[in-house]
């Protein structure tokens, strides 16, 4: 998989189990999003093969991919909420388009789906008044709304204080737990991802790393180790980067992951 | 000297791979016009947008260029002794010319262009992709209904603009420069015939309408999602609709016209 | 929603307006008909139309009452012009037309003259008595060539001596 000039993706193999969160990790670059847009077809692989639940979706043609879409729900990083719609239309709106409910069960489903993420009273307000904890609520919200069988989550914590933090873990992990929904979450938040991941796959530079989060803790891996490290470190990296750069001593590097 | 050939070359290829992309997305939207749901509260609430929105702009400028005929009319007239046939100048120029062309152009800056911002906003905000993920297709959903409102609302707006303009040539001839008011009626009734002129008038603002809507709503959809990205595409929209509407006109009116 | 409904009754109030416009313009303006094509149809030929043009109006004493639909060269070479008058119009078989100019340098249109007969013209017949275009250019080159030599132009013959 290449964008333009940039190959990303070279060589990757992995699986996702159903039934259990998997969390895709990786520095910034690595394809991590790539991932999440092939399974849900955004994005079509060059070479390979994408499956989804036994089908093989790489060559699907956008008509055939949206059957399968109706199984996915995807929750995006900044939410993806139509700007020009309330909350209350932005969540019924699969439901208007894909399901033949009366406009009294769909707002009935789009209470029920608030109240499971704590959100109430929410209904009229437009998307750009929503806090960033809201959005991301919200979202996961949507993505709900259709019961897929896959979750498909894409950086469920950028940008949030850790209270709220804490508050998204927590509400997927309760899906997971209650509903033994499938999630495919793409993080680079180590401590979340240690503690809610069944499994882990690890997009390295050079090859993928998948695993229990305690087998990956415990690797020898080089590789594996600088990168939990360099997670971890990250602030303190910044801070170093950033002082020899004003020094002009330094080429400045991206530092590993932010 | 190759160089140059092989430069022009590539533009004129990237020219016409560009008309075949356009007319591909042109073919997609027709494509799913034919198909349920109608859309109609979103085509609606489009036609608000071009047509009402526009309003206040294309009257004022009908009247203001209305007046600017009447009297370039009268001074150029009164020298052959013609002043009488104010009413037929002022009538001809706006319905085969001024009315469907400015009409068009205005319509580019206003509406064409915050088309062409909304849909690349949307598309850098990742709301595209979230329609795709819930199985509905952008180009149903968002492009279609923009596309259609101004190939509609364009005629309409076009022909209060005449209106409005032979209102404006009215009140200069026959409020300031004193020309019978019957005589001006009579000379421009005369002079226009709904075959030759206002049939042609209404083809033209019709082919203008679906060129803007056309290219404002692929402009949008091609963008690049970032903030510059949508800019530049704003700015192409305004461009090439302009000159694509200045062609056109010449085109239509050396084929239609007597 | 409230919002939606005051929109969509600007929207239609919109259209509305526009669609004012657009039969303003076709109608009133442009001369469409909206009747149909009925109408009495008939012919008249000429030797010289001099500038008449299909839509040019018919006119019986200063009234408009139709227009010319269609001008042909007939067997014969003169010009065969259509005429489409209004249904309820009752022309006199003998009745005739003139091709007449508006003011001296204006367009052409046709004058019909109704005659006295009891009986009437029916769809596709023609009008017996025509009178062609006066061409101006003609008119005016006689009146100046008569002005120059007055006394050989006007007998045609030399001014004899009376004795």
């Amino acid at each position: 998989m290449a964008y333009g000039r940039r190959p990303v993706l070279r060589g990757v193999s992995c699986t996702f189990r159903p039934g259990a969160i998997s969390v895709v990790l990786g520095g910034s670059g690595s394809g991590k999003s790539t991932i999440l847009k092939l399974i849900g077809g955004l994005l079509r692989a060059q070479a390979g093969r994408v499956v989804v639940g036994r089908i093989d979706i790489t060559r699907f043609k956008e008509s055939q991919l949206y059957e399968v879409r109706r199984r996915l729900g995807m929750m995006f990083q900044n939410g993806a909420l139509l700007d020009s719609l309330s909350v209350l239309e932005n969540l019924a709106f699969p439901l208007r388009e894909h399901s033949g409910l009366s406009r009294a069960e769909i707002t009935a489903r789009v209470h029920e789906r608030l109240a499971a993420v704590g959100l109430e009273d929410v209904d009229d307000l437009m998307p750009r008044q929503l806090s960033g904890g809201m959005v991301k609520r919200v979202a996961l919200a949507r993505a709900m709304m259709q019961d897929p069988e896959i979750l498909l989550v894409d950086e469920p914590f950028s940008g949030l204080d850790p209270l709220s933090t804490k508050l998204i873990e927590a509400l997927l992990v309760r899906i997971n737990r209650t509903l033994g929904m499938t999630m495919i979450v793409v993080s680079h938040h180590i401590p979340s991802t240690m503690r809610m991941a069944g499994h882990v796959v690890l997009l390295l530079p050079d090859g993928v790393v998948e695993g229990h989060p305690t087998a990956l803790q415990r690797s020898e891996d080089v590789r594996v180790r600088r990168f939990l490290t360099e997670e971890t470190d990250t602030s303190e990296q910044i801070l170093a980067h950033t002082h020899e750069f004003e020094a002009g001593e330094h080429t400045p590097q991206r530092p590993g992951g932010a | 000297m190759a160089v140059l050939l092989r430069r022009l070359g590539h533009f004129v290829g990237n020219v016409i791979e560009g008309l075949g992309y356009i007319a591909a997305f042109a073919g997609h939207i027709v494509a799913v016009t034919v198909r349920p749901p109608l859309r109609w509260r979103e085509f609606l609430d489009e036609l608000f947008k071009v047509g009402v929105l526009s309003i206040l702009i294309i009257c004022v400028s009908g009247l203001a260029v209305g007046m600017v005929l009447g009297l370039q009319g009268y001074n150029t007239l009164v020298r052959f002794g013609a002043e009488n046939s104010l009413g037929a100048v002022v009538g001809l120029s706006l319905i085969r010319e001024m009315g469907p062309v400015l009409t068009a152009l205005l319509t580019t800056g206003r509406a064409g262009s915050s088309v062409t911002a909304e849909i690349g906003t949307m598309k850098a905000t990742e709301q595209l992709d979230g329609l795709r993920m819930m199985a509905v297709d952008p180009i149903d959903y968002v492009i279609r209904p923009k596309a259609w409102a101004m190939a509609v609302a364009m005629p309409l707006l076009s022909a209060l603009f005449i209106v409005m303009g032979i209102g404006g040539g009215y009140v200069v001839g026959v409020g300031l420069m004193g020309i019978d008011s019957g005589t001006f009626l009579s000379s421009l009734e005369n002079a226009v015939d709904f075959h030759d002129d206002v049939a042609g008038s209404i083809l033209k603002s019709v082919i203008f309408g679906t060129l803007v809507g056309l290219i404002s709503t692929y402009r949008g959809y091609t963008a690049t999602p970032t903030s510059v990205g949508v800019s530049a595409a704003t700015t192409s929209t305004v461009v090439l609709a302009s000159v694509s509407v200045l062609i056109f006109d010449y085109f239509i009116t050396a084929l239609w016209g007597v | 929603m409230n919002a939606s409904s005051t929109r969509d009754f600007l929207v239609g109030l919109f259209v509305l307006a526009g669609l004012l416009a657009l039969a303003y313009l076709s109608f009133s303006i442009g001369g469409l008909q909206y009747k149909g094509t009925g109408g009495l149809t008939v012919f008249a030929t000429f030797d010289q139309i001099a500038g008449l043009k299909p839509k040019a109006p018919v006119e019986i004493a200063g009234v408009k009452v139709g227009q010319v639909t269609a001008i042909r060269l007939d067997d014969t070479y003169r010009a065969r012009v259509d005429l489409n008058l209004d249904k309820d119009l009752r022309l006199p078989v003998d009745s005739s037309a003139a091709i007449v100019t508006a003011g001296i340098l204006g367009d052409r249109y046709i004058q019909l003259s109704p005659g006295a007969e009891g009986s009437f013209l029916q769809p596709g017949e023609q009008i017996a008595y025509t009178e062609s275009a006066l061409v101006m250019e003609r008119l005016i080159g006689k009146f100046l060539v008569n002005v120059g030599d007055k006394p050989t132009q006007q007998d045609g013959e030399t001014p004899k001596e009376i004795p």
